[in-house]
């Protein structure tokens, strides 16, 4: 430090900060404030120019007066004028001042920028440090344009002090963190890596925070510093505590740089050089070895340091997951740590093993630790730390602990914070699905969960149990036992109401043998929990009851009097009003079969990633990449809830029963729930999830007139259509997926339609009905056009409609010899159109025939002598003309073939109908 | 009701604290420091806490007198560097409170003078007592400094006979509470005064932009007995009802609205408009009242503002009086506001003695008296440093302070007859005294 001039003291200042100090009240102070200024503003405008000193001293009031929060606008001018002198004291208050108060201002700007540039180009070490501070401390873009050319040179030269590299390096990762695009090192990388070589420990220190900032971004061009690294790690972690003198810190040598170093490390892959190589494995056991060794001092500095290196040593050994033995030993230490007495240790053992499970190496290890983690979950005071041991268990959880982890959690989650307890239990649901071995056990574990913290169950949980119950028929009587078991309990959450009113509507009739739960005790023990519900539970459970109806007819009469009464059918809510009418009118008009059909057992739901999983993922944000790795993992081992085969019936309207409809997209639902409302209705098989590209949507209806026509990130259209001879009527749902509404939202079709409504809310449906008449017979669809702005962006999306001449089929049933007679009088060559093709579905037969029944026609059994082949009789309604239509389909098993045949009194009708079919199968 | 009492000191400490009422301090306040589970004397720590550190010490200055947080309200009122802050959970009328604490001030300044840190600190007890006497579980009690004074004292404890207690105790729950019986005076004397302060905005042109006049009538009686008082002034209502003939060369004047003291028999004058009482013995604040209309401005200023060039701006300002040359405004006071980069200042004035006020941004003209129709000027070089700051200069209003011996409003007192049936002396035997006192309130003109 330069020679302090003996006027340093600036007495003028103190006075002034301890007037401030003394004063009794903010007046004062303000007044106090307004003298100053005023002195300062006619010292400033005085004619007679003012020595450094005072202008120093000036400047320095300014300052002080604009931390204490007030604005200052004068004063730039001198301090810039400070920047120019050749006392530190003067320069350093110049450069506070403009650190502090200067803004993007044009004009100062400039005269700053070329104080600064004066200083770089001058020998005097400590003037560059200032210059580099300043430049670091501002900052800017317009700091970054002046300089970032000039930095990396200083910080290379060879002649350059050390003290001016260390502040060369910082400024310049400064620079580089404000405006990346502006620092280009190009030349300069060669040389900056080697820098990780240089004499002096700081200037290694400070290099290597820049590397590490630069090498994340492009780690090709630093590749180079791999190898440097570790020789110089290798050289620090060998090295005696004292041969570093100055960077000996408590008997830790060069601890931060260490650090740094081994982070450095954590950008690359492990080094392929074999030496390199065995040289940073020799590094990282010394680190392990030393971990061992008792501590040289009693100081917390000294275990702090100490066990920072090697913290930062095991999240190297689990970047690199390649290393067994290091993985395993890795684990032992942080075992170790597991029960330190110092509460940070623990949190950061239980975060780093929580990675360290997720290798394959280091699992069983880490599962050794089971017990100490469980303790720590119930005994840890620190309530971060508990939530790291859940997260640890959730890691470290395989079939084989399962059931004592998930034992554990929730018996943990009766007394868990209210912060985590929403995670836990999705933590618990997913395990519990995982590893299932028995579904008796996922049953009871998830109905434990509702039970024990019913109110941090999401939608999803439940959802998903249903699902999951639903899909499986093994499982399906003993959750109607337990629900109902559960549900006897006097005061039961409201998620155990909608879980157990589901199951109950849907498989209540499984344990109505037994007296104890007969259905009438049923029905009662669903009703006693009516009035405490809320809406969409109580819809749900007005669908339940209108199952009973269906599955208990002795039933009816009670349930259509609860239906019957004013609380039910003059609800004020419209929902549960028309649910208690529609109900009421069904279970009185329709017969028993009817009632059957309407309300048989829900279809097996289509098997997709967990529900719960996604919305995890999502809470935990980025972070949670591990979990996932892990997922895919064992997804191959995981249990499978084989999907049934697919069904392409209409849906009946009791889809509805799921009682979601109405409720989410009113509750205004998370996208995941969203995204599972679509799945529970549109029915459609596995590439529905996939769909996007226009034709394959398009195809996908041939068959089937309900589902899922569109979807992208923002937009998805569901697709609900009815035929009737030769008229149509379709509806379009235009579901907006974002949380943004899309503004000028258009559809123009060929055809005349309706216009939708111009604005679609976030997360909301707008429909649009297009009616259909087929004139004559076609065969290029009607394409729609939809534009919409979301956000600025105009969206355009082109789709053809899903309107095929098989829509008009009116089936035919005939007998066998009615129906061959027809084939030979349609048996003109341009009548008849014929395929062959390869199959690229399974060959089903309940898929086919299934599919068959999609397309319109009447299925003639017992007509083809070969009991294999499929034969389909139908005519197609237009307005001109009605064409008759006869179709062959011959399955070749062995050869994955099929000949399909299609005869018909108009040849462009065969020709079509052939086509459309032949992508069918 | 009013939940708590607090007094703080300018750097937040609390003096008096008194609770009336456990609701507040139930926070959770935010910026405090809060436990669960806390006991009930830290939760009252809370409310203090919260009212320092969300007003004393706020970062903005807070000129709301009514603050919000967390569900409870905050009244306060601040004398010199003392602030009074009256708390409360409930929905209670901010206008009461705030009339406590205005009264709450009088009653303090009436026992030890200046209402100081000091003199909180010296007066501990004292307070306590007060506080104890005119606010009862928040609700506002007596608070008549004579009728206090009879049995709060500060002289130690003064043996009272059992006599003088009845006789306290009949006076404080008797019908006429504020006055006790068998006064006695040789020199039955009676003090009026007129106080009023004269509010204005005015354009630079001249033109009024707002003017009101808000006055007090203010009563010192040295009477003997239980004297009937009758008090009249030129009220346009009464004026126009009884002088239909007769010109009166009075002008009557139109109140806008006014409050009268508790001893004021209110029936009486929405009747007849006539105000009749039973005065407290000694000084009492006998009527509020504000007019808007017909008001005489003893001041006008004539602004003249020229900005030349950046650095350089010229201030010329003329006041005029504008009532009887007979009559003198004394305690002159013109504030003219200068720009914030203000380097320096040069000022030249005929009459009076003017400063540059570094600390107030202000040139400050002081004259000690003016004679009526007369007119005085100043003229300012003000120096100006330039900036980088492009904001232009907001131009505050050049503001006044004087003191007039006439009621500005143009208020007249017509007469104050004394009865005393029981003792014998007449309205004529009273010796009493009238006086005009009109001051500037916020006199504002624009430049």
């Amino acid at each position: 430090m330069p020679a302090v001039s003996k006027g340093d003291g600036m007495r003028g200042l103190a006075v002034f900060i301890s007037d401030i100090r003394n004063c009794k009240s903010k007046e004062a102070e303000i007044k106090r404030i307004n003298k100053e200024l005023a002195n300062i503003r006619s010292k400033f405008k005085g004619d007679k120019a003012l020595d450094g000193y005072s202008k120093k001293k000036y400047v320095c009031k300014l300052l002080f007066i604009f931390l204490l929060g007030h604005d200052i606008d004068f004063g730039h001018m001198e301090a810039v004028n400070l920047l120019s002198s050749n006392k530190y004291t003067e320069k350093q208050i110049g450069y506070l001042f403009i650190s502090v108060l200067v803004n993007s201002n044009s004009e100062l700007i400039r005269l700053i920028n070329n104080a600064i540039k004066n200083d770089l180009s001058s020998r005097n070490p400590t003037f560059m440090c200032l210059a580099l501070h300043c430049i670091a401390n501002v900052g800017s873009r317009e700091m970054a344009e002046a300089f970032a050319g000039e930095i990396p040179r200083i910080l290379v030269a060879g002649d350059t002090m050390d003290s001016v590299k260390q502040s060369a390096a910082l400024c310049l990762l400064r620079l580089y963190k404000a405006s990346p695009d502006l620092v280009l090192m190009g030349e300069w990388t060669s040389r900056v890596v080697h820098l990780l070589n240089d004499q002096h420990m700081g200037v290694v220190t400070a290099a290597i925070s820049l590397i590490t900032c630069l090498s994340s971004k492009n780690p090709d061009e630093f590749k180079t510093c791999v190898s440097l690294a570790v020789s110089r790690l290798s050289r620090i972690v060998s090295s005696a505590s004292t041969d570093l003198q100055d960077y000996t810190y408590y008997f830790v040598p060069a601890p931060w740089l260490s650090c740094k170093l081994l982070r450095l490390l954590q950008c690359y892959p492990p080094p392929e050089d074999g030496a390199v190589k065995g040289r940073l494995v020799e590094c990282l056991e010394t680190i392990l070895n030393k971990a061992q060794e008792p501590p040289k001092s009693k100081k917390v500095q000294h275990s702090n340091a100490k066990n920072a290196i090697l913290f930062e040593a095991i999240s190297l050994i689990i970047h690199y997951d390649s290393e067994p033995n290091l993985l395993v030993r890795a684990c032992n230490q942080l075992g170790q740590f597991l029960q330190h007495r110092e509460t940070n240790l623990r949190y950061l053992a239980l975060e780093s093993m929580c990675t360290l499970a997720s290798s394959e190496f280091s699992h069983e290890a880490v599962k050794t630790h089971i017990e100490t983690v469980i303790n720590a979950l119930k005994t840890e005071r620190d309530v971060s730390v508990r939530q790291r041991a859940a997260d640890l268990l959730y890691a470290m959880c395989d079939r084989s602990n399962a059931k004592q982890i998930v034992a554990e959690m929730l018996s943990y989650l009766e007394t868990a914070d209210y912060s985590i307890r929403e995670e836990m239990v999705l933590k618990v649901a997913i395990l519990a699905e995982k590893y299932a071995v028995d579904y008796s056990w996922y049953v009871d574990t998830i109905l434990n969960l509702i039970r024990i913290a019913g109110d941090y169950v999401s939608e999803e949980v439940w959802y998903r149990v249903i699902q999951i119950v639903i899909n499986r028929d093994d499982v399906q009587g003993y959750a109607a036992k337990t629900v109902f078991e559960a549900l006897q309990a006097p005061a039961c959450h409201e998620n155990m109401v909608k879980v157990g009113g589901y199951i109950l509507g849907e498989f209540g009739n499984l344990i109505a043998g037994d007296p104890r739960s007969s259905p009438l005790v049923q029905f009662n023990l669903l009703h006693s929990k009516f009035h405490l519900c809320s809406v969409p539970t109580r819809a749900l459970l007005l669908s339940a009851y209108i199952k009973f109806i269906n599955l208990f007819p002795e039933t009816k009469a009670t349930i259509q009097e609860v239906l019957r009464s004013d609380s039910q059918i003059r609800n004020s809510d419209v929902e549960l009003q028309q649910r208690a009418v529609e109900y009421l009118k069904l279970s009185s008009i329709a017969s028993t079969d009817v009632l059957a059909t309407v309300l048989e057992e829900m279809p097996p739901f289509p098997e997709r990633e967990s529900s719960i999983l996604a919305k995890l993922k999502k809470k935990k944000g980025p972070g949670a990449v591990s979990v996932e790795l892990e997922d895919g993992k064992e997804r191959g081992e995981c249990v499978n809830f084989n999907p049934k085969p697919q069904r392409t019936s209409t849906p009946s309207p009791s889809a509805d029963l799921l009682g979601l409809r109405s409720t989410a997209p009113a509750s205004g639902a998370t996208p995941s729930a969203g995204s599972l409302l679509v799945d529970v209705f549109s029915e459609a098989g596995p590439s529905a999830t996939s769909a996007g590209v226009n034709d394959d949507g398009f195809l996908r209806f041939v068959c089937k007139n309900n589902g899922v026509l569109f979807e992208n990130q923002l937009l998805q259209i569901g697709i609900k259509s009815e035929y009737r001879q030769n008229l149509g009527r379709m509806y379009l749902f235009y579901g907006n997926k974002t949380s943004v509404q899309f503004v000028s939202f258009n559809t123009t079709l060929n055809v005349q339609t309706k216009t939708v409504e111009p604005l679609v809310e976030g997360g909301a449906q707008v429909q649009q009905v297009i009616n259909i008449e087929c004139l004559t017979d076609f065969i290029d669809a009607p394409l729609l056009n939809i534009k919409f702005r979301y956000g600025g962006a105009l969206q355009n999306i082109s789709l053809k409609l899903p309107v095929t001449i098989n829509k008009f089929f009116q089936p035919t049933e005939m007998a066998a010899a009615d129906f061959f007679q027809r084939w030979k009088q349609l048996s003109q060559p341009q009548q008849e159109a014929q395929k062959i093709f390869k199959a690229s579905h399974g060959m089903d037969t309940e898929v086919l025939k299934a599919k068959l029944l999609g397309l319109g026609t009447a299925l003639l059994e017992n007509v083809d002598p070969n009991p294999e082949n499929y034969v389909c009789a139908g005519v197609i309604q237009t307005k001109a003309q009605q064409v008759g239509c006869l179709l062959r389909l011959e399955p070749n098993a062995q050869a994955q073939m099929y000949r399909l045949t299609l005869r018909s009194s108009k040849d462009t009708v065969s020709q079509r109908v052939c086509d459309l079919l032949a992508e069918q199968f | 009701m009013i939940g708590g009492l607090f007094i703080y000191n300018h750097k937040g400490e609390v003096l008096i604290s008194r609770v009336y009422r456990d609701d507040i301090g139930k926070g959770p306040f935010p910026n405090c420091f809060h436990k669960v589970g806390c006991t009930e004397s830290y939760r009252m720590r809370n409310a203090v806490d919260a009212f320092r550190v969300n007003v004393i010490h706020a970062r903005q200055q807070v000129r709301s007198p009514v603050t919000n947080i967390a569900r409870t309200s905050f009244f306060h009122v601040k004398r010199s560097n003392i602030w009074l802050a009256a708390v409360t959970k409930q929905n209670v009328n901010a206008a009461m409170v705030f009339e406590f604490l205005y009264k709450m001030c009088d009653v303090m300044t009436a026992y030890f003078g200046k209402i100081s840190e000091e003199n909180i600190k010296n007066n501990f007890v004292l307070i306590y007592e007060l506080l104890d006497e005119i606010l009862d579980f928040g609700y506002p009690q007596n608070s008549e400094t004579g009728a206090l004074k009879t049995f709060i004292t500060q002289t130690g404890i003064k043996s009272q006979s059992k006599e003088e207690q009845s006789q306290i105790t009949s006076q404080v729950t008797g019908q006429i509470g504020w006055r006790r019986e068998g006064i006695k005076y040789r020199r039955n004397e009676l003090f009026l005064d007129v106080l009023e302060s004269v509010n204005l905005l005015m354009s630079p042109q001249g033109q009024v932009l707002s003017a009101h006049v808000s006055g007090r009538v203010v009563m010192k009686s040295y009477l003997s007995g239980m004297p009937e008082c009758k008090f009249g002034m030129n009220d346009k209502i009464v004026i126009d009802k009884q002088g239909k003939g007769g010109a009166t060369e009075e002008q009557s004047i139109a109140i806008d609205d006014c409050t009268f003291h508790q001893c004021v028999r209110l029936s009486k004058f929405d009747a007849e408009r006539s105000i009749s009482f039973i005065p407290p013995d000694g000084e009492c604040e006998l009527m509020r009242y504000r007019t808007t209309k017909d008001i005489i401005l003893p001041f006008r200023v004539i602004p003249l503002v020229r900005e030349v060039g950046r650095t350089k701006l010229e201030v010329k300002v003329v006041i005029k009086s504008n009532f009887k040359p007979s009559l003198l405004a004394q305690k002159i006071e013109v504030r003219i506001p200068t720009p914030l980069n203000t380097s320096g200042v040069q000022v030249i004035c005929m009459k009076g003695k003017a400063k540059y006020k570094a600390s107030e941004n202000a040139i400050v003209w002081k004259i000690k008296r003016m004679a009526g129709m007369k007119e005085s000027q100043i003229s300012a070089e003000i120096e100006l440093l330039p900036t980088n700051d492009k904001k232009k200069w907001a131009r505050p209003p050049i503001s006044m302070n004087f003191e007039v011996p006439f009621a500005p409003s143009g208020l007249k007192v017509r007469y104050l007859k004394v009865f005393e049936p029981k003792l014998n002396y007449s309205d004529h035997d009273v010796i009493k005294w009238v006086r005009y006192i009109g001051r500037s309130g916020i006199y504002e003109t624009r430049c």
